[in-house]
C-alpha cells in the first residue's frame, strides 16, 4: 500500500514535494492564504505526516485559486499549485467530496455546459449552477444589467462536431 | 502578418468588447485573424482542477485543428492563452501522456504552432514604432496602472511572455499610445479568478485591495487583457467609486481614432465615460 506522499508525488509526476525546507516563500505570496484553514506549506508537512483524511477534507484545497505564485517563486521548484489540483482530484475520486461544495458543483456546472454545446454559455451555465447550489438571488441585478447590455445571449454559437467533444469526455472519465 | 485566432468563449459574450476591440486593433496594425475552425473552449479552471486528462484534451483539440494552418495562433484571452501553453508544455514534456492525448482528440499533435497573446505579437511583431504610427490621438491625461494578472505569467517557465515578477510590455504599449502609466506593485496581484460566483465575498475583499492600491498610485484607471479580471475588478468592487477598468485593445482603439470604443464602453458596468468625456478624450 502507497503512503499519501507516494500517491501525490506520483500524480505529480515532477518536483517530489519533500524538497520543501519549508521557507514558507508560497505561503508568504498566497493571495487566497488569509482564507484557508492551512497554509500552502503546511499542507506540504500534512501530506509528509500522512494526514489524508485531514487533507482531502479541508478547505484548502478548493480555495486555492491557481494563481500560479507559489510554483514561480519556490526556490526548490515543488508545485505546490499542482499538489492542489492533485488534491481536489483524489478528494473526488475517493469520494470524500469537496468541504467548499459550491466550489465544486461551480466546476461540475461549468463543465457539463462544455459537453453540452463546446462552449460555455454564460446564462445556462449560471442557471444551472444557481440550480444546484441553491444560491439563487445572489448577482441577479447584475445579470440584469448584463442581459440588458447584450452581453448575455441564450444562443450563442456552438461547436459543430459535438461528437469529438463527447468522446474527450467520454475518455477522460475518471473512475 | 496572418494568424490563427482563438477567440475563446467569454469573447462571444460577457467580453465581446474585447473581442471587438482585437479584431478593430489587429485590422489597423495589419494582422488577419483566421478564426480556428469549429474550436471548442479550453476547459479553464473548471477542468484543471477536477480532471488532468481533460484539461490538457481540450486545448489539444484546438490545437490540432489550428496546426492545419502553418501560422501562430492569438489568443487575447489570458485565461485560455495559459491553457493552451499548459497543455503545450505537458504534450512537450511527456511522449507517453501525448500519446494519449492523440488517441483521445484523435489526431496527431506537432507542436508546430506558437501560441500568442495579443499583447506579445503587437510589441515583438509589429513594433511599437508603428503602433506610434497609428496613433492620432493621444490619451493624455490617462493614467492607467497596468493590470497583469495572473495567467499571462505563470508559472513563467511555461508561458514564456514576460518578467514575471515586474512584466512591463502592457506599460509599454500604453504609453506609446500616450498615457502616463503609473508604478505600482500590484501588476501581477491575483484577482480571485474563478471564485467570483461561488466565492464572491473573498473576491471582493481582493478587488477592494487592488482598487485602493491603484488609487494610492495615482491612478485614474486599470488596464486589463483578461476577460476574468476585468468581470471581478469592473463589477466586484465594494466601494461605489471604483475605478473604471478597460481592455488595452479598446484605449489602443481610442487613441487609434477608430470607430467602437463608445459602444463598448457602454457595456462596462463602471461606466469610464465621465472620466474620458473630462479628459476631452470621447
Amino acid at each position: 500500500m502507497k503512503t499519501f506522499l507516494e500517491e501525490v508525488n506520483e500524480k505529480i509526476n515532477g518536483v517530489p514535494i519533500q524538497r520543501c525546507y519549508h521557507c514558507r516563500k508560497c505561503t508568504a505570496g498566497c493571495p487566497m492564504a488569509f482564507a484557508m484553514e492551512h497554509n500552502p506549506n503546511r499542507v506540504v508537512k500534512m501530506i509528509q505526516m500522512e494526514k489524508r483524511e485531514e487533507v482531502l477534507a479541508s478547505g484548502t484545497i478548493w480555495l486555492c485559486v491557481s494563481c500560479e505564485t507559489c510554483i514561480t517563486r519556490c526556490p526548490n521548484e515543488v508545485d505546490i499549485a499542482r499538489m492542489m489540483d492533485v488534491l481536489r482530484q483524489m478528494a473526488i475520486e475517493t469520494g470524500v467530496g469537496a468541504k467548499e461544495k459550491n466550489i465544486l458543483k461551480f466546476h461540475e456546472a461549468f463543465l457539463a455546459n462544455i459537453r453540452m454545446g463546446g462552449r460555455i454559455n454564460e446564462p445556462t451555465m449560471m442557471v444551472h449552477y444557481k440550480l444546484k447550489s441553491g444560491d439563487l438571488f445572489s448577482d441577479m441585478a447584475m445579470g440584469i444589467d448584463m442581459f440588458r447590455k447584450g452581453k448575455l445571449s441564450l444562443i450563442s454559437p456552438r461547436t459543430r462536431d459535438m461528437k469529438s467533444v463527447r468522446r474527450i469526455f467520454e475518455k477522460t472519465r475518471q473512475s | 502578418m496572418k494568424v490563427s485566432y482563438y477567440p475563446g468563449c467569454s469573447l462571444h459574450g460577457t467580453a465581446k468588447e474585447y473581442d471587438q476591440s482585437v479584431r478593430s486593433v489587429s485590422h489597423a496594425l495589419g494582422i488577419e485573424l483566421e478564426e480556428i475552425e469549429d474550436w471548442s473552449c479550453c476547459g479553464a479552471t473548471s477542468a484543471h482542477s477536477t480532471n488532468f486528462k481533460l484539461s490538457i484534451a481540450l486545448p489539444a483539440r484546438n490545437l490540432i485543428a489550428a496546426e492545419k494552418k502553418a501560422q501562430d495562433v492569438m489568443i487575447p484571452c489570458a485565461a485560455c492563452f495559459n491553457r493552451f501553453k499548459t497543455a503545450e508544455h505537458h504534450l512537450s514534456q511527456d511522449p507517453e501522456l501525448k500519446a494519449e492525448i492523440e488517441e483521445i482528440v484523435g489526431g496527431r499533435y506537432q507542436g508546430s504552432a506558437a501560441i500568442r497573446n495579443p499583447i506579445d505579437i503587437i510589441v515583438r511583431d509589429i513594433g511599437l514604432e508603428a503602433l506610434a504610427a497609428k496613433v492620432v490621438k493621444r490619451l493624455a491625461g490617462l493614467k492607467p496602472v497596468s493590470y497583469y494578472g495572473c495567467l499571462l505569467l505563470r508559472p513563467p517557465d511555461v508561458c514564456r511572455f514576460d518578467d514575471a515578477e515586474n512584466p512591463v510590455l502592457l506599460d509599454r504599449i500604453l504609453a506609446v499610445l500616450g498615457a502616463e502609466v503609473r508604478p505600482w506593485s500590484f501588476k501581477t496581484d491575483c484577482c480571485g479568478g474563478s471564485l467570483t460566483i461561488s466565492k464572491t465575498e473573498i473576491v471582493v475583499r481582493m478587488v477592494d485591495k487592488l482598487m485602493e492600491m491603484a488609487r494610492e498610485a495615482g491612478a485614474n484607471c486599470l488596464v486589463t487583457a483578461c476577460p476574468v479580471c476585468m468581470a471581478n475588478l469592473d463589477m466586484r468592487s465594494s466601494k461605489d467609486a471604483g475605478l473604471p477598468v478597460f481592455y488595452f485593445t479598446e484605449l489602443a482603439a481610442l487613441a487609434m481614432g477608430q470607430e467602437g470604443p463608445e459602444g463598448w464602453f457602454r457595456l462596462h458596468r463602471t461606466d469610464p465615460r465621465p472620466l474620458l468625456k473630462g479628459l476631452q478624450l470621447l
